[in-house]
């Protein structure tokens, strides 16, 4: 499995061939239209992080000791950039996942939604992958 | 008329460039924009007489002193309130109405009630909830139908004379709905409740008659009057606010202090505790003589025309539906494109240069009612133009192309 650092470089690679926003949103679309990204049965409301606007829902399992996350939104948007923070997180190892940051959200030319006004649910979802992140790392020591 | 070319000269923010493109401005029923008028009235106080207000003895303070006072008695003018001390100042809608609902807290029984329309805005919810908490008091809501306008007859059979207030926004701000608070305020003082009218949506839109239309309570908020933000306005019948107690402790709102007891000033100092907003004030008196020289009747007449044309140009793009159909509207049109979230479209429209709101606009109910998670607001101001609209259903025009 690739370092979460080689994905985050992979996916700037790919977003460098992209001449101008349309073309990025464009692709964001394309993925949030594609992945289905979370089993219907962990698409409850136990696992919703309310944003103001949109509504996602996050759900982590371990395996071996490597975290599985699945994910979804309501707004396509939201789901593409849930694509790509599971592209870079999910089957990493939780202390992997800890030391990580979100910065390659910036360098894709996608920090707006990263922004507290756009209220999308993101912010918090990065903050709860976090948090299975940490508990599974407890139950690992 | 309405000069367009030299009313958008008076905002600079209209000339700003958002991601390439030259801002759309549509989010007026959030925020409206300033006039350089009211930026240098801000302006003009910071740099020749800020000082504390009403208590010095010193000449800025006097200056300061007489230009708030003179901010008071010009909205008092604009609203033709009976008095000026029935004018009181605060941070914004939110403000009043708890200053309003918090006062009740001590006035209610158990089992009173308070009617509310199905169309009320978050701040204009929460404060009523947590003050029937509080005394017992029973919270009743008045529905609307699926064009967003209130059943008049379904309001006047939850009334009776338990009703001890009545609390109902002028203009929704997430439908454009305009009230009939004629009709509504004469059924309510027939059960003798006395009634709440949040204008904050109205006041930049409609001239308010407050004596004529017999109003006991109005709020309004600087920032969506061409007025700054955190300053508003409430107004009550001077019978009423001498009957609630303040709401704050403080300076100013005092009429002499001992350790055993206090006793309070008059109005409207009784409810303007601790320094208030000075520049505020006084640039939102600004901002009513710059609203008042366009003139309310031109004001209303060409935001007309940018609601009908906006209205007949999102119609044509399919699969788009309107939420708020009231024949009695502001310029606000709320929106979504078949099943696509707004949150897209908003972000899309974003990186255009077009600045709209899209989310449930602190109107959980409405959406529940309509069973959307949101929809996207366009509201417009008379400093919007016909060209602007067009750039706007070309965008969404695009983004529909992009999300579907």
């Amino acid at each position: 499995m690739k370092s979460i650092t080689s994905i985050q470089k992979e996916i700037i690679d790919e977003f460098r061939l992209f001449e101008d926003w349309m073309q990025r949103y464009e692709y964001m679309i394309e993925l949030g239209k594609s992945l289905p990204i979370i089993d219907k049965k962990n698409k409850t409301d136990n696992n919703i992080i309310k944003g103001c606007q949109s509504k996602v829902w996050v759900y982590a399992e371990l395996k071996k000791d490597k975290i599985i996350y699945t994910a979804d939104s309501d707004a396509i948007i939201t789901k593409g950039i849930i694509a790509l923070l599971l592209r870079v997180f999910s089957e990493q190892h939780p202390s992997d996942i800890l030391a990580a940051d979100t910065s390659f959200i910036d360098e894709i030319g996608l920090k707006e939604h990263l922004s507290p006004t756009r209220a999308n649910g993101l912010l918090s979802m990065i903050k709860q992958l976090k948090m299975y992140a940490i508990a599974y790392q407890t139950q690992l020591n | 008329m309405i000069d367009i070319k030299k009313i958008r000269n008076d905002f600079p923010i209209l000339k700003r460039k958002i991601n390439g493109n030259q801002l759309v401005y549509f989010d007026n029923a959030a925020t409206s924009q300033t006039p350089q008028v009211v930026i240098d009235e801000i302006s003009n106080y910071y740099s020749n007489y800020n000082s504390n207000i009403h208590r010095g003895v010193h000449k800025l303070s006097q200056e300061a002193t007489d230009a708030y006072e003179k901010a008071r008695r010009t909205i008092q003018s604009n609203f033709n309130a009976k008095y000026s001390h029935e004018i009181i100042f605060t941070s914004g809608s939110t403000h009043s109405i708890n200053i309003v609902a918090s006062g009740y807290g001590e006035i209610l029984k158990k089992g009173d009630e308070i009617i509310l329309s199905a169309m009320e805005h978050h701040s204009n919810i929460v404060p009523w909830q947590m003050l029937c908490e509080k005394t017992g008091a029973i919270l009743k809501v008045a529905p609307m139908d699926n064009n967003g306008v209130l059943i008049i007859e379904e309001f006047e059979k939850i009334c009776n004379k338990k009703t001890q207030l009545v609390v109902v926004s002028h203009v929704s701000n997430a439908l454009g709905t305009i009230n009939p608070i004629e009709l509504i305020l004469s059924i309510s003082h027939s059960y003798d409740a006395v009634v709440l009218i949040d204008g904050a949506q109205a006041a930049p839109h409609i001239k308010v008659d407050l004596q004529e239309l017999d109003i006991d309570f109005y709020v309004v908020s600087g920032h969506k009057l061409m007025g700054p933000t955190g300053v508003g306005v409430l107004y009550g019948k001077e019978i009423l606010l001498n009957m609630l107690p303040p709401y704050q402790g403080g300076g100013e709102m005092i009429e002499e202090v001992t350790f055993e007891k206090t006793t309070y000033a008059k109005l409207p100092h009784k409810f303007e505790a601790g320094t208030p907003n000075i520049s505020g004030v006084i640039a939102l008196g600004t901002a009513i003589n710059y609203l008042n020289k366009i003139g309310y009747n031109l004001i209303a007449k060409y935001e007309k025309t940018l609601l009908e044309y906006a209205t007949s140009e999102l119609l044509k793009i399919e699969g788009l539906k309107i939420y708020g159909k009231s024949t009695q509207k502001t310029a606000v049109v709320s929106f979504n494109i078949k099943s696509i979230h707004p949150y897209d479209v908003g972000a899309i429209l974003d990186k255009l240069g077009i600045a709209v709101r899209t989310g449930h606009h602190c109107a959980q109910p409405i959406m529940d009612y309509f069973q959307i998670p949101g929809t996207i607001r366009a509201s417009f101001s008379f400093y919007n133009t016909k060209d602007e609209i067009d750039i706007m259903v070309k965008a969404i025009k695009r983004a529909k192309m992009m999300l579907i």
